[in-house]
């Protein structure tokens, strides 16, 4: 019965459907605009801003029966759930990387386990679902793009000097020195990104936490401190889960007696 | 006692043979080439000699010992090895050059840096200049220099001059064939060139689908008179003639299982 008083109460709260549907009338515009230059456009708009919210009003109802239950088990299965579809997506998106789903999934979950504990031990946030399902979503999600970055710009790395690694490893590298330069670009390459943000911020555009924040009714300083927060534990995130990634992406195309593994056909196998 | 020795190696890759028994014996001093048609296995084979690929046990011996059980790194500074695509690393001539010993925290002297140039007939005015602004010919004998600064007993060559003009072919084969009268080195030698062969070979193994045609002294094999068939139907540019004849082999032996 409580968990239907719930969702009624829930239900409830879904006194903002005018004005989403307002906003909807934005895309509409997009719609007949993409019609009438032929830009073909129409059907992908339909079907993200449908997909967006069913999908969101869904995650709204759970997070709802989450926040009500105020329980850490179900907070951590939710964490779960959402670092099992990160990897997913990201181990869709690095095809090139043999494993990649286990890449992705080590990588992602490692880095966000890590930094969410570094944070609730250092006493940043509580272990309560309010502060730790938004906190772990933008940590997950970060993480994700990065190892996706991770994966695919090193798995093209090294395919692509292969004829530099092997003349290294014929020299007597070993794999992991044939490789470093191809390691800390595809690190760099995935930090860089937050790196700019980092020195940029505020600056250029306001943060999402931050807008979300002020639109909510925070003052600008107190929007301004979370968004600092947020802003050094992405970074710490995003470095823990792009070590993780560019290690276990070096790791698959390399056997243990350094040799470089063939995974595209060798351009001459004569 | 040979320098390098095959022993029954055989090798699949993606479940697929790629070597089928192969075995030879590669005596010190000595330029062994290796010849065949595209596919038929010759820089797999050369591979497993420096284990790029890796040989099953006991198939590959240095000096009498089973490459299998050694640390490779070790394996690939005693086995050093050329390429036909040159990767010149980033840096100057002296960087690249003392790539080994760096890699295992040695420090190459400069001396040591000059000599190797000039072992490989190049100025050693060339070593501070960028890696990165050789000429192919140039950069090839770079990459031989860079392998000999390990000091290795075998260097294997895969196709070392495909990639060069004819005036840069020649200097390397004379830089090669220098060495080995000069320190006593031994060349193993992927060709896809019959000519080249008869130039620079003392023996040559004909390859073909993986399996040793023939073993044999080069002037005995690659006579445009007297030389076998095989190769000389190879040196004409008649690979499909050759490996038509594999593939009807191939069915003969089915023909007999069944």
């Amino acid at each position: 019965m409580d968990m239907l008083n719930e969702i009624g109460d829930a239900l409830g709260n879904l006194d903002d459907l005018p004005r989403i549907a307002l906003a909807l009338a934005l895309v509409a515009i997009a719609g007949l605009i993409s019609r009438w230059q032929q830009a073909d456009l129409e059907k992908d708009l339909t079907t993200s801003s449908v997909r967006a919210f069913i999908q969101l009003i869904a995650v709204g109802y759970v997070l709802e029966l989450v926040f009500n239950q105020d329980n850490p088990l179900w907070t951590t299965v939710l964490l779960l759930v959402m670092i099992a579809i990160a990897a997913r997506t990201s181990g869709r998106r690095g095809k090139q990387t043999p494993g990649a789903t286990w890449v992705a999934l080590v990588s992602i979950g490692a880095g966000s386990v890590l930094t969410l504990a570094v944070l609730v031990i250092a006493g940043v946030f509580d272990y309560v679902p309010d502060a730790i399902i938004p906190i772990g979503g933008m940590i997950i999600g970060n993480a994700m793009t990065t190892a996706s970055q991770v994966m695919n710009r090193m798995s093209d790395d090294l395919l692509d000097s292969r004829n530099q690694i092997e003349s290294m490893l014929a020299l007597g590298a070993t794999s992991r020195q044939a490789s470093l330069v191809q390691f800390r670009r595809a690190l760099r390459n995935a930090m860089i990104p937050h790196i700019d943000t980092t020195k940029t911020v505020g600056l250029i555009k306001l943060p999402g936490a931050m807008t979300g924040m002020i639109l909510a009714g925070a003052s600008p300083l107190e929007a301004v401190q979370l968004q600092l927060i947020v802003m050094y534990m992405l970074v710490g995130a995003v470095t823990f889960t792009g070590l993780i990634a560019a290690y276990l992406t070096y790791r698959v195309f390399f056997t243990g007696a350094h040799q470089l593994k063939a995974l595209r056909p060798a351009p001459d196998a004569g | 006692m040979a320098v390098m020795e095959v022993r029954q190696l055989s090798l699949s890759r993606g479940g697929s043979p790629v070597l089928h028994d192969i075995s030879l014996a590669i005596e010190k001093g000595e330029v062994f080439m290796m010849i065949g048609p595209s596919g038929s296995g010759k820089s797999s084979l050369l591979r497993c000699l420096n284990r790029l690929e890796e040989p099953p046990p006991g198939s590959v011996f240095l000096n009498g010992t089973d490459i299998t059980t050694r640390p490779v790194t070790e394996v690939r500074c005693r086995v050093g090895m050329v390429f036909q695509q040159v990767a010149m690393f980033p840096g100057t001539v002296a960087e690249n050059v003392a790539f080994g010993p760096t890699v295992r925290g040695e420090t190459l002297p400069p001396e040591r840096v000059r000599e190797l140039l000039d072992m490989v007939t190049l100025s050693p005015d060339l070593a501070e200049k960028s890696a990165r602004e050789l000429s192919g010919g140039q950069a090839q004998r770079v990459a031989i220099a860079r392998a000999l600064a390990n000091e290795p007993a075998v260097l294997l060559l895969d196709e070392p001059t495909s990639a060069l003009d004819p005036i840069a072919t020649h200097a390397v084969e004379e830089t090669l064939l220098g060495l080995r009268e000069r320190i006593g080195l031994t060349l193993v030698w992927v060709s896809h060139i019959v000519e080249q062969a008869r130039r620079v070979g003392d023996r040559v193994l004909l390859l073909d689908g993986g399996r040793v045609v023939r073993v044999d002294r080069a002037e005995a094999m690659l006579d445009p008179e007297q030389g076998d068939e095989r190769v000389l139907a190879f040196a004409n540019g008649d690979e499909s003639g050759m490996q038509m004849r594999g593939r009807q082999t191939e069915e003969d032996d089915r023909g007999h299982a069944e």
